[in-house]
C-alpha cells in the first residue's frame, strides 16, 4: 500500500534547480534511502517533506493527504539531524518528552512512553543527564528517541551517522535496522554514505544533480546500476569499452586482448562496469586480459589491487582467504566471466 | 623562577593602570567615607562609622535607594524584553538590512549623553511632542508631563542602555544550534513555544551578562536622571555628587557611593547564582 508519494517534486533557487521533477512512492514501513554525492538535492528533498523548505513545483501526499498547506510542526513527522539538535538546557527525558507535551499528551501517560523511548534505545540508565555529558552515540540515541516517541508517521532521517566514528557508525546501523523493525515507523534516510544506505535500506534511491537516477533495492542496485555514475557511486567499479570479438569459431567479447565468451549473455552494446570483487587472477589464457600490478593495499579481510593493463587500470578485490595474491610488479592475467559484465549508461 | 616570573612581569603595564585608576580612587571613597566632617571644621581624619549610621538610620536615604533600584531593575527588565526580542528579529533578518539595523540599534551609544538626554527633555515637557500626541487623540484631557518622573528617566535610560543587551544576547544567539529550533518545530511547536521553549533558555548567559552591564550601568547612571530627574527625584548618584560638590560634605557622599556598590554587587551577584543555577547546563 503506498503511503507517502512524492509527484514531481521540485525546488530551484534562482537559476540552480536542487531537486528537479522527483517522483517516488513509499509503501507502509518501508526504510528508504535518498544516496547521493553532496549538492544532489537529497537533504533539499528531506527538508520539503519535513516542511522546513517550500517546494517550487510537485506535490507530497502522505496517506492521501496533500501535506502543500501543512506547516512542519502541523505534520507530525519525526526528524533526527546530522548534529543531533538536542535541546542542551534539557535532559534526556525533558527532550525526549518535549514532542509529547506539545501534543497535551498526560503526564503520566507522557512519563511512561519516555520510559519505553529511552529503554528502547538503551538509554535508561541517563535520563537524567545533559546532552552536554553525552558521547556522540548517547546523544544520537536521544535524537532517535525524541523523534520516535511521538509516533511520527514518517521518520526522516538527516545523515544520522555520519558524526560517529567507524565502528560506532557500524554497531548504530545495526541497531537503527533493528529498531526500526520493531517499530515498523516508515523512514526516509537521507546519506552520502554508501554502505550505510546498502546496509539499511528496503530501497535506494540514487540522486545526482536533483535526479533519481536509480530506484531499486539495494542488491538489484549494486549488481545492476543503472548508469555508469551508479556503479561509481555504489562501490567500486571498473568500466570497459567492449568490442565484438571472433574466437575458436564463436562469437566473444573483446576487451583488450581478452576474448571473453559469452555462454549464453547477450553482446553487450555500450560501456559495461565489473565490479572488482569479481575479478579473477588466472594462468595466461586467450579470454585473460594481461597486464602488471602496479599495488596492492592491505585491507585486513580482503586485498585492493591496482592492475595496468592495455585498457587502462584495473582495480581487483581479493579476499583474503588463503590464496596468495600476486607481488607488486608481477605479470598477472585477470579473468572474469561474461554474466559479470553489466552494461550501463554513459551518464 | 623566571619561567614563573613572566606572566606576572609581562601583565606589570595592565596591573599599574588597573592598580592607579581604579582600585586607588575605590580604596581612597572608602577611606573617605570613614572620615568626619564638620560644618565649620570641614573634613577631618578619623575613623567613624557615623556617615553609615547616617544613612541607614534616615528614611530620605532609603527613599533614594529605593527609587535607584527601583528604576534600575525596570529598565533592566524593559531591556530585557525589548533586547532579546531585537537581536533575535535581527538575527532572522536577511543581510543588507541586518547590517543596517544593527547600526540603527547601536546609534544611541553614538551620541552624548547631554544631547540625547536634552532631546528627550524636548519630547517629554508638558508642551513636548509626546504631551500634544495624546492630547491631539485625546487620550488625555490635560497636557502630561514626563519630565522629572521616575518613568521619563526609566525611559531614557532604557532607551541608551538596550544596545548592550541587544549586543550580550546577540553572541549569544549566534551561538545557537539553528536546528533546534527546526527540531522543536518537527515537534509539533508553535513558533512561539519555540522562542519560549527553546530559543531563550539557550540565550541564557546573553540575557544574565546583558542584564547585569544595564542593571550596574542604570544603577549608577548620572546625567539622564541629573537633567530628566532635576533636582527633586534624586538617585544616589546623584545624591552623591550633591554631597561631594554643594554640601562638600565628602564623607557621607563617599558612603552614599560605597553603600551602592555593595549593594549593586550584592544584588548581581544573588541574580547571577540563581540563573546559573536554574539554567546551569546552557553555561559551559
Amino acid at each position: 500500500m503506498t503511503y507517502l508519494v512524492l509527484n514531481g517534486l521540485t525546488k530551484r533557487y534562482g537559476d540552480t534547480t536542487a531537486v528537479d521533477s522527483l517522483d517516488l512512492s513509499v509503501e507502509r514501513g518501508e526504510f528508504v534511502s535518498l544516496l547521493g554525492p553532496s549538492g544532489c538535492g537529497k537533504t533539499t528533498t528531506l527538508q520539503m517533506i519535513a516542511g522546513f523548505v517550500e517546494p517550487t513545483a510537485g506535490s507530497i501526499v502522505l496517506d492521501g493527504r496533500d501535506l502543500g498547506r501543512t506547516p512542519a510542526n502541523k505534520r507530525g513527522l519525526g526528524m533526527v539531524f546530522q548534529n543531533y539538535a538536542l535541546f542542551p538546557h534539557m535532559t534526556a527525558a525533558e527532550n525526549v518528552a518535549f514532542g509529547l507535551e506539545m501534543q497535551r499528551v498526560p503526564k503520566a501517560e507522557r512519563q511512561a512512553r519516555v520510559a519505553e523511548a529511552l529503554a528502547l534505545v538503551g538509554l535508561s540508565h541517563l535520563a537524567d543527564r545533559h546532552p552536554a555529558r553525552m558521547s556522540g552515540g548517547q546523544q544520537q540515541r536521544v535524537a532517535l528517541a525524541r523523534a520516535l516517541v511521538i509516533r511520527p508517521a514518517v521518520l526522516l532521517l538527516d545523515e544520522p551517522l555520519s558524526n560517529l566514528d567507524a565502528k560506532l557508525r557500524e554497531e548504530m546501523q545495526l541497531e537503527l535496522r533493528s529498531i526500526q523493525r520493531t517499530v515498523g515507523t516508515t523512514t526516509i534516510l537521507v546519506t552520502h554514505d554508501q554502505s550505510e544506505a546498502l546496509a539499511l535500506s528496503d530501497r535506494i534511491v540514487v540522486m545526482n544533480q536533483g535526479r533519481a537516477v536509480q530506484v531499486a533495492d539495494p542488491f538489484s542496485a549494486y549488481e545492476d546500476p543503472a548508469s555508469r555514475f551508479v556503479g561509481g557511486f555504489l562501490g567500486k567499479a571498473n568500466v570497459f569499452t567492449p568490442q565484438p570479438g571472433q574466437a575458436g569459431g564463436e562469437a566473444r567479447v573483446r576487451i583488450g586482448e581478452a576474448h571473453i565468451p559469452l555462454d549464453g549473455a547477450a553482446m553487450p552494446a555500450g560501456p559495461v562496469i565489473v565490479r572488482p570483487e569479481k575479478i579473477l587472477f588466472s594462468e595466461p589464457a586467450l579470454c585473460a586480459l594481461p597486464g602488471r600490478l602496479k599495488a596492492r593495499v592491505f585491507q585486513g579481510n580482503h586485498w585492493l589491487c591496482q592492475v595496468e593493463t592495455s585498457v587502462g587500470e584495473v582495480l581487483v578485490i581479493r579476499q583474503n582467504d588463503g590464496v596468495p595474491v600476486p607481488q607488486e610488479g608481477a605479470d598477472v592475467h585477470l579473468r572474469w566471466r561474461a554474466q559479470d559484465m553489466r552494461a550501463v549508461d554513459e551518464a | 623562577m623566571a619561567q614563573r616570573a613572566n606572566p606576572w612581569l609581562l601583565s606589570t603595564p595592565a596591573i599599574l593602570v588597573y592598580a592607579t585608576f581604579l582600585v586607588v580612587p575605590l580604596a581612597l571613597v572608602f577611606l573617605i567615607s570613614f572620615f568626619n566632617f564638620e560644618f565649620y571644621g570641614g573634613i577631618q581624619q578619623a575613623f567613624t562609622w557615623e556617615n553609615y549610621v547616617d544613612i541607614l538610620t534616615d528614611g530620605y536615604y532609603y527613599e533614594i535607594y529605593a527609587r535607584t533600584f527601583g528604576v534600575a531593575a525596570g529598565v533592566t527588565l524593559a531591556c530585557l524584553v525589548l533586547g532579546t526580542a531585537e537581536a533575535y528579529v535581527l538575527s532572522r533578518m536577511a543581510n543588507p538590512w541586518k547590517g543596517l539595523f544593527l547600526m540603527v540599534v547601536l546609534g544611541p551609544l553614538l551620541i552624548s549623553v547631554v544631547v540625547r538626554t536634552l532631546g528627550w527633555a524636548l519630547l517629554f515637557g508638558s508642551t513636548g511632542l509626546i504631551s500634544q500626541a495624546l492630547l491631539a487623540l485625546g487620550l488625555v484631557s490635560s497636557p502630561v508631563s514626563l519630565m522629572y518622573s521616575n518613568l521619563g528617566v526609566g525611559i531614557a535610560l532604557t532607551h541608551v542602555l538596550v544596545p548592550f543587551m541587544v549586543i550580550a544576547v546577540w553572541a549569544s544567539l549566534q551561538r545557537i544550534n539553528p536546528s533546534t529550533e527546526a527540531a522543536a518545530l518537527s515537534l509539533g511547536a508553535s513558533q512561539f513555544t519555540v522562542i519560549r521553549r527553546v530559543i531563550v533558555p539557550q540565550v541564557m548567559p546573553g540575557i544574565l551578562s546583558g542584564s547585569i552591564m544595564v542593571f550596574a550601568m542604570a544603577a549608577s547612571a548620572f546625567a539622564t536622571p541629573a537633567i530628566v530627574g532635576g533636582r527633586r527625584l534624586k538617585t544616589v548618584a546623584t545624591a552623591a555628587y550633591d554631597e561631594f560638590l554643594n554640601t562638600l560634605n565628602w564623607p557621607l557622599g563617599a558612603a552614599l557611593a560605597v553603600l551602592l556598590l555593595l549593594a549593586t554587587v550584592v544584588v548581581l551577584l544573588a541574580a547571577n547564582r540563581m540563573v546559573e543555577r536554574r539554567y546551569g547546563a546552557v553555561f559551559n
